[in-house]
């Protein structure tokens, strides 16, 4: 008996008043995910991650959305913002706050959606992400229930950002939830979507998400992922994007909790002015596990993709870093820009990093970087000179090393809080938040 | 203030400082000369605590203390600033970050409260204007693209906010137009009294006549070969430093 088939069994008999056709796609799942099995260190894409802890694991789907005020407010941000909460990948009408949508704007709970619009969420849904792209997502669409999706009509601009939290509690037993996040953008709309993944102290669940962000023409989407799971839960994701003519997509992938987490980012531009930005961030200690893969797809001529993401690590903790850029034959004037750098603490830290170009194409302006290094010493040293001390210098170096990252950030809070994460091994008495107001004072002056 | 007694230093196996000796007191400016290479920089990365430079014997007293036994930052606490020959880059560390750790260090060090931070942009703002600089150097990276005359007078800025005992500064006054060695040398006299030393090392008299040294030394080949007071920097202007090394083989 393989460790899929095994995976799936342990979650024993499932309630079946789903509609067939949903009950077909999640059959179609499972047969996919057990063929394919979980991934093992001998597949190319999952080389340097192990992903045993999750196919050893018993884990059960949650059935409540259970968390008072006090234990989300530990979690969430306090982002102005349009809401929607999961607790164990179940919604939570409770925590969720959706009372002032602007007109043009869907922002349901996947099930909701799938009743009063099956045909248009059913035909998007999966479109991107099928059962072919990983194990994971097929394991997704086995055992997905919920998910946010989030609609936004034609030249609508939304001006809040929409704000969706997937809080991981610290359950007697694990628990594992495989949520949907489907964005469709109108042509010429403007939006933030945010994904937080939050987890108590002590959580040690299983998260296994997939989300789709779907661009037509002219559409800006900022979409953050803000990954603060806790130091024990496990976490994959994949993210799939298809951007139209003229669209602008930028994706921020924030990870800093977990101990096992991979995200892939995927975008095909797939017509003449689509522009895709990929930041990237992590920060990892202990012994924390964050692998990044990324592609994008240059399926039209005159597309852009900028692509930077950074990494620190501390202690015994392990990064991977794999960016492909596909540029597709008689994909002509094409401009593809791609960074990773590396910051290791420790001498025990590691890091895999691989940029893969394939360009097929020749008019494409491209350029590629991978960097690894420490802490520059000249630059402690100046710093120990003003009486800085020197766990302080370096603090405020490796935040020196983030703000490239950072400083593109457009939401303060996120700005703020991962400064707070990254800092968080400064001396209590670096006042960070002092810092930050004098800063902010300075900026409105 | 500064005792340096018959200091030796290595520097990757040979002897660049040989048996120097040099004292400032408080109150005092001492103008530091000599030629390229004689170990000017030297001393200066001597006293700031920087690694790789080997004190094989001598000692180093600041208010009685053995430096040489301090940490980089302690030193710094004690009271003493040096301004570089090139100031680091230090890209994405605002000036205002650095001002304000550094600052704050300081004052803990001390005993006391951290600066508030009205109290605190009152008081750069001040020695920003005073040292012509426009308030967008605060959110800049520490002397990421700086010009050469921006990184010295980041130097002095740092300086005037810290209010060091003993500012060493080494060649201030090089990449400065005449226009900017002025508001330097304003904000170094401004920093003048009865309580603090200043070492400056240069190789020119265009800053002397702006900041008037109450003692000149000549530095050559890891030895002080010659002291005297500011008109030794005018003759030294005028004549150059053989004849200080004819004098001193003598
Ligand atoms: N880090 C170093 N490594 C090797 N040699 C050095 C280093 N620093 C200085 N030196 C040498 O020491 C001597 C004195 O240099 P320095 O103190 O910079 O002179 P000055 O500042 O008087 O021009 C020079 O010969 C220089 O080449
Ligand atoms: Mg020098």
């Amino acid at each position: 008996m393989s460790a899929a088939h095994a995976f799936l069994q342990r979650l024993g008999e499932r309630a079946d008043d789903e509609p067939t056709w949903v009950a077909a796609r999640r059959q179609a799942g499972a047969a996919r995910f057990e063929a394919l099995g979980f991934p093992t260190k001998r597949d190319e894409a999952w080389k340097y991650t192990d992903v045993r802890r999750i196919a050893e694991g018993e884990f059960t789907l949650a059935d409540d959305a259970e968390l008072d005020e006090a234990r989300f407010a530990a979690l969430g941000m306090p982002l102005d913002a349009h809401r929607l909460v999961f607790v164990d990948g179940v919604f939570s009408a409770a925590l969720s706050d959706l009372t002032d949508l602007p007109e043009g704007v869907s922002v349901e709970p996947l099930t909701t959606a799938m009743r009063t619009n099956h045909e248009a969420i059913g035909g998007a849904i999966g479109r991107l992400a099928g059962v072919d792209f990983s194990p994971f997502t097929a394991l997704n669409v086995a055992l997905s229930e919920e998910g946010a999706v989030v609609r936004i009509g034609q030249g609508v601009v939304v001006e809040k950002p929409i704000y969706v939290v997937f809080a991981s509690r610290a359950n007697e037993s694990a628990r594992m939830s495989h949520p949907r996040v489907l964005v469709m953008a109108g042509a010429r709309s403007q939006s933030t979507v945010v994904e937080h993944y939050a987890g108590e102290a002590g959580a040690a669940n299983f998260t296994n998400v997939v989300s789709e962000v779907m661009l037509e023409r002219g559409a800006i989407v900022d979409h953050y992922k803000l990954q603060e799971a806790s130091s024990e839960d496990l976490h994959v994701a994949s993210i799939h994007v298809e951007q139209g003519r003229d669209s602008r997509f930028t994706s921020f992938n924030l990870n800093l909790g977990g101990a096992l987490v991979r995200t892939d980012l995927v975008t095909d531009l797939n017509a003449q002015g689509a522009e895709t930005n990929y930041n990237g961030l992590f920060f990892v200690q202990g012994r924390q596990h964050v692998d990044n893969h990324t592609l994008v797809n240059h399926n039209a001529p005159n597309t852009f993709s900028n692509e930077n993401y950074k990494g620190i690590l501390n202690d015994r903790a392990r990064g991977v870093f794999n960016g492909k850029v596909i540029v597709k034959r008689d994909s002509q004037q094409i401009e593809a820009y791609q960074n990773n750098a590396n910051l290791l603490l420790s001498d025990r830290a590691e890091i895999d990093t691989k940029p893969e170009l394939e360009i097929y194409a020749d008019d494409v302006k491209c350029s590629h970087g991978a960097t690894t290094g420490q802490l520059d010493e000249e630059a402690v040293f100046a710093l120990r000179t003003r009486g800085i001390d020197e766990q302080m210098a370096r603090g405020l170096l490796t935040l020196a090393f983030a703000g490239e990252v950072m400083d593109q950030v457009r939401l303060p809070i996120i700005a703020e809080r991962v400064e707070r994460a990254v800092a968080g091994k400064l001396p209590e008495r670096f006042n960070l938040a002092d810092l930050v107001e004098v800063s902010d004072a300075l900026e409105e002056a | 203030m500064l005792e340096v007694k018959d200091l030796h230093v290595t520097v990757d196996g040979s002897e660049i400082l040989k048996g120097l000796n040099l004292t400032v007191n408080p109150g005092e400016v001492h103008a530091l000369m000599g030629p390229n290479g004689a170990g000017k920089s030297t001393l200066s990365a001597v006293i700031a605590g920087k690694d790789g430079y080997e004190v094989t014997s001598g000692e180093v007293l600041f208010e009685g203390k053995n430096l040489l036994e301090m940490e980089i930052e302690e030193r710094a606490l004690a009271g003493i600033l040096l301004g570089f020959q090139y100031p680091v880059e230090i890209p994405g560390v605002k000036n205002i970050y650095l001002l304000k750790a550094a600052l704050n260090a300081q004052r803990v060090a001390r005993g006391e409260e951290e600066i508030p931070a009205p109290e605190f942009m009152k008081l750069v703002r001040e020695q920003l204007s005073f040292m012509k600089m426009d308030g967008s150097f605060l959110q800049r990276a520490v002397n990421e693209g700086f010009s050469g005359g921006e990184k010295k007078r980041n130097e002095i800025l740092q300086m005037l906010v810290l209010q060091p005992k003993l500012a060493m500064l080494d060649e201030i006054d090089s990449g400065l137009d005449i226009d900017a060695m002025k508001v330097v040398a304003e904000g170094i006299n401004s920093l003048r009294n009865a309580d603090r030393a200043i070492l400056m090392v240069t190789h020119y008299q265009r800053l002397l006549e702006h900041i008037v040294p109450d003692r000149v030394h000549v530095l050559v080949d890891g030895r002080i070969a010659k002291s005297g007071g500011k008109e030794l920097a005018h003759e030294l202007e005028a004549r150059g430093y053989e004849w200080v090394l004819e004098e001193s083989a003598a």
